[in-house]
């Protein structure tokens, strides 16, 4: 096997097959795929469908805590875990530039299968291309997802009302600084892993659990909480109050964000939700979630109360702001 | 346009310093304060020291704070 | 949320918020007084900390023109763009610079057309950019109020000690105090007490608000960014005021003291000289700005490209020069939220994430 992607990996000829059946395969063995039909046969599902996709093309593609292989994996299961629905098979369409180092693609692929088995989920069907030396930053994945809803339980923005908790699985902001930092331009050296994990064995029990109680849940992806807030107060035409003394921020990511001037609210994640939880069951649901790995730090952040629409913050020196959406990806800032 | 964050000293060097915050740690210049020491605080902006921070002087203004906090709960218990 | 980093938490207690703002207005009179801080950095704090709703009635909190992105003029983007297109220069920039329109176009617009900019955190930064990339010419945008401007100049200096030949700035540094008096003797305004800037003070010395306090009467505090140190500044106005004083005192004495810091304003004497430079929103202000002195003329983008950033003012429907000079709020400009937001901006005081038009559209008012 060479050591580099050619652009002949990717012409369909016996380089490609070669490169699928000797090195794809060998991470991705599983009876779905192993036939390489034009298609995964994934037989009858039992249940409400949900799917979804996303792509990937995150820079550099391994940094401290994931890589571009376990997010592309979790981002889709997590789609699905927050609609409720349990992952059942997830595609994987390469896009590599030519020159990726062949060991790069095999640490990406490994770490999509640890992915996968983590979260109970089968690559069942996947294609790969290859582009032109810069015509693409090194490996671009999108994955598509496939999932079931076993209970039926759906995403209700219309149901939440005042008197509901805001809940937030665990601290903000660890993935973006993660990859910040990564980047080595800012010349930061903090211990920041990215959080990016897995959430369907995290959130998916609790809703037969708290049955009634959850109404929605979105994973706070890239714009961070604070983007993810407006669209479901969007969504439900109602208004959250959050409590900035109750977010959740690590201290070393919070030295990030001091330093340059960011704001933890609009920083991705990618091993968090975001709940809106009956009154009456959120503290309960906070247990619960604590119960599991990636939920020790789970806390009521907020809730929704009477009146117009939008996302306000009770700010530390006893004010009210606005919480609103930013307008770009935030810079590091002097001002 | 005045950013600036307290930040102390863990290492010393040729006109440079590495400074730390929350445990995250960068390499700033020292070029705007003199004799600055392992230990000192100082306040860091675009990648400055432009001023020690005087720990004493701080707690001055804590003292007063708390104070201020004290005579508030009073007049509110 | 994490509360343990030392001098930064301990200045954000809510208990002694509280505390302060009650002893705010206990001391406030029969009508709000007119405070007006003249720092980027303090519109923001004050806006995230959600204070001037908290102050209602008793403060009236007026914002200056203290954002240097605010105040950069749209010639100077353009002179920008012109190096990065024209000449083919590498621009880096703090990444405050990013989103502010020019005439027509803004840097972050034009990286989408292939203009090279590189965000950097700190000036020397862009000098090891220079270092590492010789057959370019790398052009830092040197934007900054005196806080910046030793950094600038440190900049400068490293790179002339270095022999970095491929640097240059292209420099948009201002002063201050110049602009508080113009605000200052302005009848329009009516300042009762000015909230001075914390970091430029460290660098320039609270003394250097005297002149404004004994010409104009006015009460000067310079007062740190946490949110206890910006309620103590007003605190200590507000009794200034009710005492009939007008004194320079200095809240933030754990970092700024009267002279402030010699060592940073023998280097801005040394790579900068004074001159008269254009505010936008405002006009041109008399000795307000710092220019490349002749013995560094080689950093000077300005000479060396023989490009001269040309100031002109601006003619439209914008209100931001009365907003910058606070005599109006964002809300009483007839674009603010209409033809004006912070995607699409169309004045200075929208440009700037801490622009005073942008801190009240994204924190409220």
């Amino acid at each position: 096997m060479h050591d580099k992607i050619l652009l002949s990996h990717g012409e369909g000829g016996k380089r490609t097959r070669d490169l699928i059946a000797r090195v794809i395969a060998r991470y991705f063995d599983n009876p779905v795929l192993s036939p390489l039909f034009d298609a995964g046969l994934l037989g009858r599902i039992g249940g409400e469908i949900a799917f979804t996709t996303d792509g990937y093309v995150v820079t550099p593609p391994f940094f401290p805590g994931g890589d571009i292989g376990r997010l592309a994996v979790c981002g889709t299961v997590n789609d699905l875990a927050v609609c409720g629905a349990k992952a059942v098979a997830i595609s994987c369409g390469l896009i590599l530039e030519e020159g990726l180092p062949m060991d790069t693609l095999e640490r990406a692929l490994a770490a999509m299968r640890d992915a996968a088995k983590e979260a109970e989920v089968t690559i069942a069907c996947g294609d790969t291309k290859v582009v032109e030396r810069g015509k693409g930053d090194g490996i671009f994945i999108t994955t598509a997802g496939v999932g079931v809803s076993a209970d039926g339980w759906r995403p209700a923005p219309s149901e939440i009302r005042p008197g509901d908790r805001i809940v937030l699985t665990g601290s903000m902001g660890d993935h973006q600084v993660a990859v910040l930092v990564a980047r080595r331009n800012l010349a930061l050296d903090a211990p920041v892993l990215s959080d990016v994990a897995p959430l369907g064995g995290l959130l998916l029990p609790l809703l037969p659990r708290f049955s009634g109680k959850v109404r929605f849940m979105r994973d706070p992806t890239r714009g961070g909480v604070g983007v993810t807030l407006n669209e479901m107060a969007s969504a439900a035409n109602a208004r959250f109050v959050l409590d900035e003394a109750r977010l959740p921020v690590r201290e070393s990511v919070r030295g990030v964000c001091e330093i340059l001037g960011f704001d933890p609210l609009y920083l991705a994640n990618e091993g968090k939700a975001v709940l809106i939880v009956a009154g009456d069951a959120a503290e309960a649901l906070v247990a619960a979630l604590r119960e599991h790995p990636y939920g020790r730090e789970a806390t009521i952040i907020g809730e929704v109360r009477e009146g117009g629409s939008g996302v306000r913050m009770r700010t530390l020196a006893g004010g009210v702001r606005a919480v609103d959406y930013p307008v770009g990806d935030q810079l590091p800032r002097i001002c | 346009m005045c950013l600036g964050v307290p930040a102390k000293i863990l290492e010393t060097g040729d006109g440079a310093a590495v400074v730390e915050l929350g445990g995250v740690r960068r390499e700033i210049s020292v070029m705007l304060v003199d004799d600055v020491s392992v230990g000192d605080w100082v306040i860091v902006h675009a990648g400055f020291a432009i001023e020690r921070l005087l720990e004493e002087e701080a707690e001055r203004t804590l003292a007063l704070f708390r104070e201020i906090a004290e005579s508030d709960a009073f007049r509110n218990p | 949320m994490n509360r343990s980093m030392k001098y930064i938490d301990d200045f954000r207690d809510p208990a002694t918020a509280k505390a302060l703002v009650e002893r705010i207005r206990r001391d406030a009179g029969d009508a709000p007084i007119r405070l007006m801080e003249v720092c980027g950095t303090h519109t923001v704090a004050i806006a995230r900390g959600g204070i001037r709703p908290l102050l209602s009635g008793a403060v009236a909190m007026l914002s200056g023109p203290g954002c240097p992105v605010c105040v950069t003029p749209d010639g100077y983007i353009d002179a920008a763009i012109a190096l990065g297109r024209e000449r083919g220069a590498l621009l880096a920039s703090f990444g405050d610079m990013l989103r502010v329109p020019g005439k027509s176009s803004s840097l972050e617009k034009e990286k989408g057309n292939g203009l090279e900019v590189r965000v950097v955190y700190s000036p020397l930064d862009a000098v090891t950019l220079a270092a590492a990339t010789p057959d370019r010419e790398v052009v830092f945008l040197g934007v900054g109020f005196e806080t910046t401007a030793p950094a600038i100049g440190g900049a400068i200096r490293t790179a002339a000690e270095r022999g970095v030949g491929n640097f240059s700035v292209l420099s948009s540094v201002r002063t201050i105090p110049e602009a508080m008096g113009v605000l200052a003797a302005d009848p329009e305004v009516r300042i009762e007490g000015f909230l001075c800037p914390a970091h430029v003070s460290v660098v320039i010395g609270s003394d250097a608000y005297r002149p404004i306090a004994r010409r104009y009467g006015i009460p000067c505090v310079v007062a740190g960014f946490e949110p206890l140190d910006i309620l103590l500044g007003i605190s200590m106005l507000l009794r200034q005021k009710r005492e009939g004083v007008a004194r320079v005192e200095n809240e933030y004495s754990r970092v700024a003291t009267s002279t402030g810091n010699r060592k940073a304003q023998d280097l801005i004497r040394d790579v900068f000289v004074p001159c008269d430079t254009g505010w936008r929103g405002i006009g041109v202000i008399r000795g307000s700005g710092l220019r490349i002195a002749d013995r560094y003329a080689s950093f000077d983008a300005e000479v060396k490209f023989d490009a001269p950033v040309v100031f002109a003012p601006e003619a439209s429907a914008c209100r931001c020069g009365d907003v910058l000079k606070g005599k109006i709020l964002p809300v009483d400009c007839p674009l603010f939220g209409k033809g004006c937001v912070p995607e699409e901006p169309y004045g200075p005081c929208m440009v700037s994430g801490e622009g005073t038009c942008a801190a009240f559209f994204k924190y409220g008012a």
